[in-house]
């Protein structure tokens, strides 16, 4: 016995709803905590303490404004290699099968994705300015 | 006593005590390593560290928990309130969810789909939204740049994590924990640790940042920008985030046993405990937690060009060189 967690033949979609329903209960979990914790704890609202901290000075600024544009092009490199991965992870998956066919097609693939990463690199892309 | 198990193992209710157990284990996972890190950061710096509540300190958790329980949730005024309340949850749910896919025992998993390893990384990136939501939804300087710096940290690492997680796809052939721990059997010269090495360490460099633990914690810096996305929470809000980074901790830890060190395979055959073989699989992730640990006390925080430098110009090139190299080896033999 494994404290009731042995695994036995389960539909293909319960498996999803399990994981489905579960996510629900953990969130549902955490905003009850965080009701009981409002509950528990003391409540005073003043003027001071609802300002934002800014080294105990006065707050000045707001932050709501455009921030430096480097952040988006690490985004967009990112994105790029993510549906590289996308790709990958299902060949990754057949690749005993595929043999040398399926070699070739992952060399090639990466190649490409490897000549624009070392693009971005000379143009200076990946470099925190 | 049979048949009370047998009971126990029918669908509804198997679930509903295998989900109360991955809750319990998650929200004690993150108690534990509290005090674990207060105790080990102790150690390193020749110190006892708490020592009063309990014997050697071991009640300083549950102390915590009714100390934060008490303490004021002091919400910024002009805070978007509804994206700083949901930040904690978000930053919670990817800690204690993927939890359901390892693991633990031959046979102890609670729910074996099998694009595990596709959920894990799916599912991790919630987390760089929680990130996100805490920075822009406290509408405070502070907060703000720490939460893109995450964003930034979080996103330049999934690269070569999931990278790194090909060439285990690739021996194992399935994108299944179970059977990826499955494929590990039989000693520990078979664990992919030692094939895929460079992956391993590409790996665990950035599972280190994507759970943001020292040398990678500039999201909250805290001799610079004062505890970054976090600096408006407070109170039971604050003790969620904290939770949460250490359950996710605890998490990439046991993602690494699972992957590269066998999950709950022993290390050698003999030593093979049956259904009592998450022993190894704790002593495993306990090792790796430490290791973590370790690396906080002997590490200086990088600056964020060094950060991006080693995400980018290192871990990725290196890990698809390596996915190559896997892939050739195993054509020929």
């Amino acid at each position: 016995m494994t404290l009731g967690l042995l695994q036995q033949e389960i539909a293909y979609g319960t498996l999803y709803l399990y994981v489905g329903i579960s996510m629900l209960l953990i969130s549902g979990f955490i905003a009850f905590v965080l009701v009981l914790a409002r509950l528990l704890s003391p409540s005073s609202s003043s003027a001071t303490k609802g300002q934002n901290y800014e080294t105990g000075e006065s707050t000045v600024t707001d932050p709501w404004r455009p921030f430096p544009v480097r952040y988006y092009i690490f985004a967009l490199l990112f994105l790029i290699f993510d549906v590289e991965a996308a790709f990958l992870f299902p060949w990754a998956v057949v690749y005993g099968e595929l043999g040398l066919y399926g070699f070739v097609q992952m060399v090639i693939f990466v190649f490409i994705l490897t000549v624009g990463l070392v693009y971005e690199w000379k143009k200076g892309a990946l470099k925190w300015v | 006593m049979q048949t009370v198990l047998n009971l126990l193992e029918q669908e509804p209710l198997r679930f509903i005590l295998a989900f109360g157990a991955i809750l319990f284990l998650t929200l004690n996972l993150a108690a534990v390593l509290t005090m674990a890190e207060r105790k080990v950061s102790a150690y390193i710096h020749l110190r006892y560290g708490p020592n009063r509540v309990g014997p050697r300190g071991i009640l300083q958790p549950l102390a915590d928990v009714f100390k934060l329980f008490t303490k004021e949730n002091v919400s910024p005024n002009r805070a978007d309130r509804w994206i700083f309340l949901a930040a904690p949850i978000a930053m919670f749910l990817p800690a204690a969810v993927v939890w359901l896919v390892i693991p633990f025992a031959p046979g102890a998993v609670v729910a074996d789909i099998n694009v595990a390893i596709l959920f894990f990384v799916a599912v991790t990136s919630i987390g760089a939204l929680g990130v996100i939501m805490a920075g822009y939804g406290s509408r405070s300087t502070f907060s703000l740049l720490g939460a893109l710096r995450g964003a930034a940290q979080m996103i330049s690492y999934e690269v070569p994590l999931i990278l790194s997680l090909l060439g285990v796809v690739v021996l194992a052939g399935s994108l299944s924990f179970v059977d990826v721990v499955e494929a590990q059997a039989g000693g520990f010269w078979n664990w992919y640790f030692l094939p895929l090495f460079p992956t391993f360490l590409a790996f665990y460099i950035s599972g280190l940042a994507e759970v943001k633990r020292v040398p990678f914690d500039l999201p909250e810096g805290e001799s610079e920008i004062v505890g970054g996305f976090m600096i408006e929470y407070s109170g039971m809000t604050w003790a969620l985030i904290q939770a949460a980074e250490f359950a996710g901790m605890g998490l990439m830890s046991a993602i690494t046993t699972t992957l590269f060190l066998g999950g709950w395979q022993p290390p050698f055959e003999f030593l093979d405990l049956g259904q009592f073989n998450w022993v190894w699989f704790g002593l495993k992730t306990a090792l790796i937690m430490f290791t973590f640990q370790w690396i906080r006390w002997s590490i200086p925080r990088l600056r964020m060009d060094q950060l991006m430098d080693l995400g980018w110009k290192v871990l990725v090139p290196l890990t698809l060189v390596w996915l190559v190299v896997v892939a050739g080896v195993m054509l020929i033999v």
